[in-house]
């Protein structure tokens, strides 16, 4: 019995779950793994009913931890009228599932969730068509409850036309949906389906995925990031019970032990001569070593007018450098992998954002044709963006390669910190210019940022063992909401692309979207204390006539944080306790999700120490699929980027990272989370739009313009730590 | 040279044999006695994954020596309660959604057990404070603090 099959066992006895979902299948023989369509436009590739009635949904798009696996269960269950205790679902497993891209950029509802919506709906309108025909009865007049069709005084069911048998048909994108008014479980709050499993320590997170005959290994990193492995004494873990292997290879150096303590022991007692490096820009002088970074390209986001012109000629002029730190995704658990050769072929399992993207570098890596490469997603702890766990993957392969049986790899919490892909230095120069009345008559930004988007991050057992790889950096889709939604006379925003980083750069949550809407509404903060208009109706005022979207999140959030009508600073600023409000709007990549805050701060004009009380937040993403799915987004959004706003900086020698655990890399605790008020919007009737990224774009600008109106200084550096506080406070 | 260590796990005799004395308790638990509730996070006591009980405290078994485990009683998220017998928490945690990815709830619930079964009426300050060294990255304090204070209202 192998631990998939113990672990549908354990749900069956365990009764309570009402949903057993299984997360990989193992391949029944090697001829077994692609007999399954998988092609993104076969019905097939998405949806199975077998002899019993029961739903698979196979999907691209993986739950980390979001819930999404719920609302895929919600959006079957609804088109296809059958209950979602029958419905299991099937993540991320390139044997298995349709390539639908990585699970990343708010999409998985948005794209992948409505593909699976027009999946469900083409397989509906054929099994009404099958069920009519052997009925006698016209389409029109069927009904279906719980999968079974009923008409003409007689019913069939799902499983007696279609059990078990593949579907053969193309999606429609067009298939009829459920319209709003007939809807019953899409829509409205569903418990998620993880959670019993989660609180009885039941759940099998990849972390605890076990295989037969399966070893333990680490990888050995190197103490400085450019430094190559010179020499490595074997003697010196002789010690230890249990070691089956050192591997070396260029600056990849990993032990594989029969326990996973012994591996543990292992990797730390390893002697490794290491070559020395120190590559690193010296941290203090970070922001000059952007500025000085050779730029690779240009690209103009928008153009409108001439705003070097307007600035020229206006009555008032504004300007202001904006930055934010290099953050680590930080994961609560670190990265871990399950790698194993069969046959010539390897299968891992991981908690991989990009399983189809994953396969294909695996297969570069180690010279495979990927249709011998299989990729299965297991949930981890929260994956927020492009963190290690492909990185543990190709680690798991390498090792597992090496010694001919499956390897389990997990990081250290110093591997994780210190070796998973960055977000990126992010600064961006900002110019405005006011005329007689405070308007805007012109706007320039200018971000200094790295080249690249969204792609596949370089596996970075590839990069230390000198393995092929792609060799180009990816820092996600950065130069979004560069551009801004207002109706501004004359803009430009113009991203300097640059050739390098100092750190391998990914995507975290809200890659670019959160940083420029940072700089843009903050600096816009700035531009309204300089016309002394009030900062809500200041952004009303440019908001376009035609986007009454984008006017209903900032009303609704005014109203809901009682937003009173004034100018910022607050003119009294007396106590030692300064308290002050901010608001700002985002309206997602300029094309989808709406949002608006509030924050209300609280700064200590002695300590620096600065405390957000509340937040407010008006959130419109079209059609919620599970509103307390959204909401717990929402959520989560605010108070991650609180954590990043006001705490989160990577530091670094000129050698290697120096914030390896949570002492030196701090996040934000209980008593530090604010009183949240939150409004979600619904728009049944309007297409669905992403929740899991938009709220956090708009975190740090309300937070600087909530201190701002308490104190009047300006922060213009994330994070805002209670040092930068006092230096403001100061110069104020 | 191999030790075996005797102790009650989640109420029943359990022995591991272990090469190495100083090995944390959350290997034992997870791999010698396939108790995958506790999470290794860490290994320095700093975000709480990891936590059981021993002798009704709550601990970091990442950094508690196996042999320190000795003739002790442990309890594991999956001896606290079960779906047919669920802890108020547990039960709480369920009712409040109180989740997202799941990987720090077993600290959650673990350390909210020890504090209510010492504070049974807390303020939510006092859960706070209670929970400032177990980390979340997801951002499900409000719920977490919701729960607690749902399980200490029975």
């Amino acid at each position: 019995m192998n631990a998939i099959t113990s672990r549908r066992s354990l749900l069956q006895a365990g009764g309570a779950m009402l949903v057993a979902f299984q997360i990989g299948l193992r391949p029944r023989d090697a001829a077994a793994w692609t007999d399954k369509a998988v092609a993104a436009d076969e019905v097939a590739a998405f949806l199975s009913i077998d002899a019993q009635g029961a739903v698979t949904v196979f999907i691209g798009k993986v739950d980390m931890g979001t819930g999404v696996r719920t609302g895929f269960m919600q959006i079957a269950a609804e088109e296809l009228d059958v209950p979602m205790a029958r419905i299991r679902v099937v993540e991320g497993d390139t044997a298995l599932t349709p390539d639908q891209g990585p699970t990343y950029g708010s999409l998985s509802i948005q794209n992948g969730g409505v593909a699976l919506r027009a999946a469900c709906a083409t397989a509906r309108r054929e099994l009404l068509t099958m069920a009519a025909d052997r009925l006698g009865a016209p389409v029109g007049s069927l009904q279906v409850t719980e999968g079974a069709v009923s008409g003409g005084g007689r019913s069939v069911t799902y499983a007696d036309l279609v059990g078990g048998r593949a579907f053969t048909l193309k999606v429609d994108a067009n298939a009829p949906i459920k319209p709003p008014e007939a809807r019953r479980i899409v829509g409205r709050t569903v418990p998620r389906v993880d959670i019993p499993d989660k609180v009885f320590g039941r759940f099998q997170y990849v972390h605890d995925f076990r295989l037969p005959g399966m070893l333990h290994g680490r990888p050995v990193r190197p103490p400085a990031m450019g430094s190559t492995a010179e020499a490595v004494d074997e003697a010196s873990i002789r010690d230890i019970p249990g070691v089956v292997r050192v591997i070396h290879q260029g600056a990849f150096v990993g032990v594989v032990a029969e326990t996973e303590w012994a591996a543990i022991r292992a990797a730390q007692q390893l002697r490794v001569r290491w070559s020395d490096w120190a590559g690193l820009p010296d941290q203090a002088r970070i922001w000059a070593h952007v500025r000085a970074t050779p730029v690779a390209q240009v690209q103009v986001t928008l153009d409108r007018g001439n705003p070097a012109g307007a600035i020229q000629g206006a009555a008032r002029r504004v300007a202001a450098t904006y930055d934010f730190a290099i953050h680590s995704h930080a994961s609560m658990g670190p990265s871990c992998a399950v790698a194993e050769f069969r046959d010539g072929r390897l299968t891992t399992w991981s908690a991989s954002q990009a399983t189809h993207n994953l396969r294909k570098q695996l297969g570069m890596m180690l010279g495979m044709n990927i249709e011998q490469v299989r990729c299965i997603y297991m949930e981890g702890a929260g994956c927020y963006g492009r963190n290690g766990h492909e990185d543990a993957a190709a680690d798991a392969a390498l090792l597992a390669r090496a010694v001919g049986r499956p390897v389990r790899v997990q990081w250290m919490r110093q591997d994780e910190h210190g070796w998973d892909p960055k977000g990126p230095p992010h600064l961006v120069d900002l110019r405005a210019g006011l005329d007689a009345q405070g308007n805007i008559v012109g706007w320039e930004a200018d971000a200094f940022i790295p080249k690249g988007a969204g792609g596949n991050v370089d596996l970075t057992a590839a990069e230390l063992g000198g393995l092929p790889r792609e060799n180009q950096i990816h820092p996600g889709n950065i130069i979004h909401n560069l551009a801004l939604p207002y109706a501004f006379p004359s803009i430009k925003t113009t991203c300097h692309r640059l050739d390098t980083t100092p750190f391998r750069p990914s995507w975290i949550r809200t890659p670019g979207r959160m940083q420029n809407t940072y700089a843009n509404e903050a600096f816009l903060d700035e531009c309204a204390a300089a016309a002394g208009a009030d900062p809500v109706e200041y952004r009303l005022r440019v908001m376009p006539a035609d986007d009454p979207r984008g006017r209903e999140v900032l009303e609704r959030v005014a109203r809901l944080a009682n937003w009173q009508t004034r100018p910022s600073p607050q003119r009294d600023r007396t106590g030692d306790i300064l308290r002050g409000r901010g608001v700002t709007y985002v309206k997602y990549e300029l094309v989808r999700t709406y949002v608006a805050a509030v924050a209300e701060v609280e700064v200590n004009r002695r300590t620096g120490d600065i405390r957000v009380t509340r937040f407010f937040c008006a959130h419109d993403c079209g059609q919620m699929i599970n509103p307390d799915g959204v909401k717990s987004q929402v959520e989560g959004n605010i108070i991650h980027t609180l954590s990043r706003t006001l705490k989160e900086e990577l530091t670094y020698d000129r050698s290697t990272v120096t914030s390896r655990d949570w002492g030196s890399y701090q996040v934000i605790t209980f008593p530090e989370v604010p009183e949240m008020v939150i409004e979600l919007i619904d728009r049944p009737a309007e297409r669905p739009w992403g929740a899991g990224e938009p709220a956090a774009a708009i975190v740090p600008s309300a937070v600087t313009n909530a201190i701002f109106d308490a104190t009047g200084a300006r922060l213009r550096s994330v994070p805002f730590t209670a040092a930068k506080m006092r230096a403001a406070l100061q110069g104020a | 040279m191999t030790e075996t260590v005797a102790m009650m796990v989640n109420g029943r005799a359990a022995t591991v044999t272990v090469d190495d004395p100083q090995m944390p308790l959350l290997y034992a638990l997870r791999n010698d006695l396939g108790l995958t509730g506790p999470h290794y996070g860490c290994g320095l006591s700093q975000c709480g994954a990891c936590t059981v009980h021993v002798d009704g405290n709550a601990v970091r078994s990442c950094q508690m020596p196996v042999a320190d485990a000795a003739g002790k009683t442990i309890l594991t998220l999956e001896g606290l309660g079960t779906a047919e017998r669920p802890h108020p928490l547990q039960a709480a945690f369920i009712a409040e959604q109180a989740v997202q990815c799941g990987y720090c709830a077993n600290g959650m619930i673990m350390e909210s057990a020890a504090f209510l079964a010492k504070t049974p009426r807390p303020t939510e300050a006092q859960v706070r404070d209670a929970l400032v060294n177990n980390i979340c990255r997801c951002g499900t304090h409000p719920r977490v603090v919701a729960a607690v204070m749902r399980a200490s209202r029975g």
